[in-house]
């Protein structure tokens, strides 16, 4: 049988492969606040004392670029059976660039469906929103999504 | 007639005046719709779109689902005061103009119109409030006043889905005319008219927006960079101050007069009012 | 302060259905000037609650980051009729409530 070696630009396809797998874990890190502003990290350690943030259940619909920075509609939809024995407790949604970073900490109750909620938010300029969720059995999970937003194109003293 | 009376025969000129008057009222409707459809603040009707349609699909969610437009709750406090006497010896609204959603029907849009008794134009606003202090004996409400925005929107959600069809009286033309003119005309330090965005780049993006036509039949309307409800007259103040003009005040003439100009402008598009806009 | 519960009309037991809250307030930041120049204080309402038939649903602690005339909404599934009762508070202290009955249909 005849060994055939891989070319050089099959060489670099698994390098760059392999390379990709290895980001992963700098993107887990990255959910625990590291590169935010200290006044954020404190309020960060504040609510999760600490604890290790995993990845996951979370999901987060926000339009990328915001009609307009006051009222920016945000779906969380979070995957967890809601029932006695798992639910969802808390959920907290945080704005880094906004002068007070918690937007609302909201605490839920077994209601054997899926946790989809909606609501309108804030945001002070362009940035990462962030949703943490604290399960029933006190683990921690986050995720965060970029939304643009611009000011408004005419200046209205309305 | 009574039959008393014998009839007789009299030469009456004043029915040759009418039919002359009639001629004249044909031709200054005739000549109105020139003037319009050659002025360059004017669009065809096949071009008019409503300004939703340059928002994006969550504003347009927004707008049409009555269950999230914010505008329901100011609806609901005007449905409340319509119904509500202010005090025991004040009549509400209801008592004279009975359930707002059949009686209302249409009503919004009829205005601005000409006030026989007043023997001026005026707006849905002042008409609530000429009604409150002729007939309620309450103060007004203040421009932009929640009370006041409650009212103007619960009376023209009676009127949603109709369609602006503005016919301007004889003895509106003048005031036509000059909102036609202002509409066109360069103000502010940017010295641009309305018709420079509104008509000419409707569609294009001025920063991060869409430029919609500038049509008047989504309001009083929850504006997201208000954060609350809003009149026509307030919309147009902010546009005035973003071309760094002269903000005109609150119930002036010449805000009257542009307020009766883009509601014939906007003629075929149907009231969205209690809108939903950026 | 007028405040809105929206629930679909007669759901039938065990079905998921969508709750929805809206409730009338500025949601002052404390940043914004009057045209005066003096500042309009900082007033959000900041805690509501929201319980079936006294079972509490939703309990929240809304920030300035929350827009203006606070919209909630989730899903939640229910086995008897009853009373959604919304009750806030807001920073000046002035309470709000809101109650809506809801009527399970039996087919």
């Amino acid at each position: 049988m005849k060994t055939v070696l891989p070319s050089r630009r099959e060489l670099i396809q698994n390098a760059l492969a392999l390379l990709s797998l290895c980001a992963a874990p700098f993107r887990a890190r990255a959910q625990s606040a590291e590169g935010q502003s200290e006044e954020f990290q404190k309020l960060f350690l504040s609510l999760t004392k600490g604890a290790k943030i995993k990845e996951g259940k979370i999901q987060i619909t926000i339009p990328r670029l915001a009609d307009n920075g006051h009222s920016v509609p945000l779906k969380i939809s979070i995957d967890s059976p809601m029932s006695q024995q798992e639910h969802v407790k808390t959920l907290v949604i945080l704005s880094p660039r906004n002068p007070r970073p918690l937007v609302a900490k909201m605490n839920f109750f077994p209601m054997n469906t899926k946790l989809n909620m909606a609501t309108r938010v804030r945001l002070n300029g362009s940035q990462s929103l962030w949703v943490l969720a604290q399960m029933s059995d006190l683990s921690w999970y986050s995720q965060s999504a970029e939304v643009e937003v611009t000011e408004s194109a005419c200046l209205d003293a309305s | 007639m009574s039959a008393t009376f014998a009839p007789r025969r009299v030469w009456a000129p004043w029915r040759s005046l009418v039919v002359v008057f009639l001629w004249m009222m044909h031709l200054s409707a005739y000549t109105l719709a020139q003037a319009s459809t050659s002025s360059p603040g004017w669009l065809n009707p096949n071009e008019r779109r409503s300004g939703l349609d340059f928002k994006s699909e969550d504003l347009q969610t927004q707008q049409n689902d009555d269950a999230i437009n914010p505008a329901f709750l100011w609806v609901d406090q005007g449905a409340k005061m319509w119904s509500e006497s202010a005090t025991p010896q004040t009549p509400s609204c209801q008592s004279c103009h009975l359930h707002a959603p059949t009686s209302m029907k249409g009503v919004a849009l009829k205005y601005p119109q000409w006030d026989g008794r007043t023997k001026q134009l005026i707006n849905l606003e002042k008409q609530i409030n000429d009604c409150r202090v002729k007939k309620q004996h309450l103060k007004p409400l203040s421009y932009e006043s929640d009370e006041l925005l409650a009212l103007t929107s619960w009376i023209a959600l009676a009127s949603r889905g109709m369609k602006l069809e503005k016919n301007i009286a004889q003895n509106l033309v003048p005031a036509f005319e000059r909102g036609q003119a202002f509409y066109e005309k360069r103000i502010g330090q940017n010295n641009l008219s309305c018709a420079h965005c509104h008509t000419a780049n409707f569609g294009q993006r001025l920063g991060g927006e869409i430029i919609s036509q500038g049509q008047p039949h989504a309001y009083p309307a929850y504006r997201l960079e208000w954060q609350k409800m809003g009149s026509l007259q307030r919309r147009l103040r902010a546009c005035l101050s973003g071309v760094k003009a002269e903000i005109l005040p609150f119930g002036s003439q010449e805000l009257l007069e542009l307020e009766l100009y883009l509601n014939f402008r906007g003629q075929g598009l149907r009231l969205e009012s209690p809108g939903v806009r950026r | 302060m007028g405040a809105r519960i929206l629930i679909p009309p007669s759901p039938k037991a065990g079905d998921v259905i969508d709750v929805r809250i809206l409730i009338q307030h500025p949601m002052e930041t404390g940043f914004r000037h009057e045209l005066s120049g003096s500042v309009v204080p900082k007033n959000v309402l900041r805690e509501l609650r929201l319980d079936f038939n006294g079972l509490v649903l939703l309990d929240a602690e809304l920030g300035t980051g929350t827009a203006a005339n606070p919209f909630i909404q989730f899903q939640t599934k229910l086995f008897e009729s009853g009373w959604f009762n919304l009750r806030w508070v807001d920073d000046m202290g002035v309470q709000g409530s809101e109650r809506v009955q809801c009527f399970l249909r039996t087919s």
